[in-house]
């Protein structure tokens, strides 16, 4: 680890974490810290439980915690609500968007925002201010504003979804922000925009967790540490080198850390 | 599913609109036969053709069937076991606000209707029905400066007989069905609505019903007669106190469109349902059709059903005036162990008649919410066309939705268009807008008035406004 980072405090402690659904253990002892300002590449198979990790971090109800802790700002969030984690700054990137139908994205984008500026003590913001801060994130994404008036993802292409979830954590602000597979199912220009939406809205007090297959996000956005998971454990972690190395042996290479672990 | 008792948690109703107001009531025994209705008809002091249109449908009544093809499931109804007139004990004359008891301006106030001059709603007019009476009308002088008459249709017999007697019963004739019948026999009160030719009408009028007393039936009568040119916005609001047995509510609303005339009837249901095991709450069997008689003439109904036990309801349009157009805009919600039976009739008979149904069902807990539509065009309809859309959403695993919808056609060149959907609310969508900091009982909220905006966006502002609010305090509940 990086010496000048370990004098923060951590954003988020994973500790040994454990975790099933229907009694069909998925997680089984994954630790992981982030540090403000480090970004965290994850990797592995489908299947290998990456995307699992991601909504227990951020409270899916389908997932019991069976042992160990999850520490956001060194407090203790297992028992947390989804909402009360989103609140105080967790943010989720959906592999899969879901639709809304009905409920207007700038409506939903506001309640969001607002939930999250409540918890902050800011002010909330009224649709006319709201329209305002909005107008100046879609650049960001490089997103329309007819975006806005359609109901929440509902008929948006893959990569308009996307977008869609890097406005909202542009909007939310938050201080980890975990993006399942955003990368996946973009073109080139919707990975540009996207990547470089990610490395706009990251700063020195932020962590980030991209969870990935390829290396071409990786190629945009630089992590600090590569961590390559399977059945449930984490079985390696390395820097960015390990993302290249994944690239080119593909992960029967890492097949034979599982029994190192 | 971990969230299945979050979700029955949410849909728990909260019902604000229990209380009984400790009133004196003059009330008649129980049962029902002629004497009794010869008793309603005196009381009011009625002329006797209407005596003589009540006892014909009564005895038209009692050769009835109580019509058991809806999906429908209750115990018998007795109908000796009901009182068909109570009303709260006041001065015989009353000139002025002034002299109604405190008691039920009261009672209205605690509604949200407050009745008194210096309090009352500013743009809309209110006719305020207690049990079987009409108790007071607002703005009656401003309307009248317009021609506009509104007022208790008791009140309508006595000062416009003539009106009366040549439209009451002409769009729900007495013979229609059992609880129209049975309503023509002892209707007690209700709205009657009069707008002449050529003025729309400068506010809304609303009647809000309200049943107060437990053994008593409500059968209201409303009449709506808007002349050529003119239009009208009405709208109606219902509450009623929790008791452990079942109150029946048969009503009958009539609406007639003359040439170019508009008259949009605007309902928000809100009887006590019954407890959470089904034990009380309104059994609500209505009759309310409209009847575009005129020529480019315009019925529009939108309906927003959150309460009673027992809804049993088909606001229809008879279209019979050349390129008239019929709505139906309605959500109904049931939670618990509620029934709904609900929908419309679009009678197309003349040429180039237009009528749009959107109908959006909600079904949570363990209740039954069917939607059940007739679409007709006759030999005449020429160039007719209807469009409808169902669509149903449920909440939980243990509710049930159904679609009936019924197309009948004799004319080859018309068109009926049909869509249907159902979906239930997922823990996905729930969890996508958790994870964005929304709570959950917003989520809900959020998702089911997404799923009612076309319908909402039909309403009055204000009454949108309360739809809304209506459905999103029926789906709160103690979360976590």
């Amino acid at each position: 680890m990086q010496s000048k980072m370990k004098e923060l405090d951590p954003i988020l402690e994973v500790e040994n974490l454990s975790a099933s659904t229907d009694n069909l253990p998925i997680l089984k002892g994954v630790s992981l810290t982030v540090y403000p300002g480090e970004i965290h590449a994850i990797m592995g198979r489908n299947g290998c439980g990456k995307s699992t990790l991601s909504k227990i971090i951020a409270g899916h109800p389908s997932y019991n915690i069976t042992n160990g802790d999850i520490k956001f700002l060194g407090e203790n969030i297992n028992s947390l609500e989804p909402e009360e984690r989103s609140q105080s700054g967790i943010f989720l990137g959906f592999q899969y968007p879901i639709e809304i139908p009905g409920v207007s994205n700038l409506e939903f984008l506001r309640v969001s925002t607002n939930a999250r500026r409540k918890f902050l003590k800011k002010e909330e913001l009224d649709t006319f201010d709201f329209e305002e801060l909005v107008k100046e994130k879609l650049e960001i994404v490089k997103m329309d504003h007819a975006f806005l008036s359609r109901s929440v993802n509902q008929g948006f292409s893959g990569g308009e979804k996307k977008r869609n979830e890097i406005l909202q954590m542009a909007l939310l602000e938050p201080k980890i922000a975990i993006l399942d597979e955003t990368d996946s199912g973009l073109d080139i220009d919707a990975l540009r925009i996207v990547a470089s939406g990610i490395k706009k809205i990251s700063n020195a007090q932020t962590g980030i967790i991209l969870i990935t297959h390829y290396q071409r996000l990786l190629d945009e956005i630089e992590p600090n540490y590569v961590h390559v998971m399977s059945d449930g454990q984490i079985i390696k972690t390395g820097q960015s080198d390990l993302a290249l190395e994944l690239e080119k042996k593909g992960y029967e290479w890492t097949d034979k850390f599982i029994k190192e672990t | 599913m971990v969230n299945e008792n979050l979700v029955k948690d949410v849909v728990k109703e909260p019902y604000k609109y229990g209380f009984v107001t400790d009133i004196e009531t003059e009330k008649i025994e129980k049962g029902l036969n002629e004497d009794i209705v010869r008793l309603i008809s005196q009381k009011k002091e009625e002329p006797k053709f209407l005596l003589d249109f009540r006892l014909k449908a009564f005895r038209k009544w009692q050769k009835m069937k109580e019509p058991d093809w809806a999906a429908l499931g209750y115990k018998k109804i007795d109908y000796q076991d009901i009182i068909y007139y109570s009303a709260p004990k006041q001065k015989e004359k009353i000139s002025s606000l002034d002299e109604v008891d405190p008691k039920l301006l009261e009672t209205f106030d605690k509604l949200g209707i407050p009745l008194t001059e210096q309090k009352k709603l500013t743009n809309v007019a209110v006719d305020a029905v207690f049990d079987s009476v009409s108790i007071a009308t607002t703005f009656r002088e401003e309307l009248a400066e317009h021609g506009v008459i509104f007022c208790s249709i008791s009140e309508a017999v006595k000062n416009h007989e003539d009106l009366i007697e040549k439209y009451l019963g002409t769009v729900v004739p007495a013979s229609d069905n059992y609880f129209a019948a049975l309503n023509s026999a002892v209707f007690s009160d209700g709205s009657f609505v009069y707008i002449p030719k050529g003025v729309t009408c400068p506010m809304d009028l609303s009647s809000y019903f309200r049943i107060n007393s437990g053994d008593s039936g409500q059968f209201e009568r409303t009449l709506i007669i808007a002349e050529e040119s003119s239009s009208v916005s009405y709208l109606e609001g219902c509450t009623a106190p929790m008791f452990d047995t079942n109150t029946l509510h048969a009503a009958v609303v009539e609406l007639i469109a003359l040439d170019d005339a508009s008259i949009k009837y605007s309902t928000v249901q809100n009887w006590y349902a019954g407890d959470e095991k089904g034990i009380g709450g309104i059994f609500n069997f209505v009759t309310k059709r409209g009847k575009c008689l005129g020529k480019r003439s315009k019925i529009s109904w939108s309906q927003v059903e959150t309460g009673s036990a027992i809804t049993w309801k088909y606001p229809s349009c008879l279209l019979l005036g050349e390129e008239s157009v019929g709505e139906f805009y309605s959500v109904a919600l049931t939670n618990n162990l509620q029934q709904a039976d609900t929908g419309t009739k679009m009678i197309h008979i003349g040429p180039k008649t237009k009528s749009t149904i959107v109908s959006k069902g909600i079904s949570a807990g363990n209740s039954k919410n069917s939607y059940r539509g007739l679409v007709k065009m006759g030999t005449k309809a020429t160039g007719s066309r209807n469009y409808s859309q169902c669509d149903s959403m449920l909440i939980g695993d243990q509710a049930s939705a159904n679609t009936f919808p019924y197309i009948k056609s004799q004319q080859p060149n018309s068109e009926i268009e049909h869509e249907a959907s159902t979906c239930r609310i997922s823990e996905d969508q729930l969890f996508y807008l958790q994870s964005r900091g929304i709570e959950f009982e917003e989520a809900v909220s959020m998702m089911v008035s997404g799923f009612c905006r076309d319908v909402f966006n039909q309403l009055p502002m204000e009454f949108a406004a309360e739809a809304d609010k209506l459905l999103a305090l029926k789906l709160e509940g103690s979360v976590g």
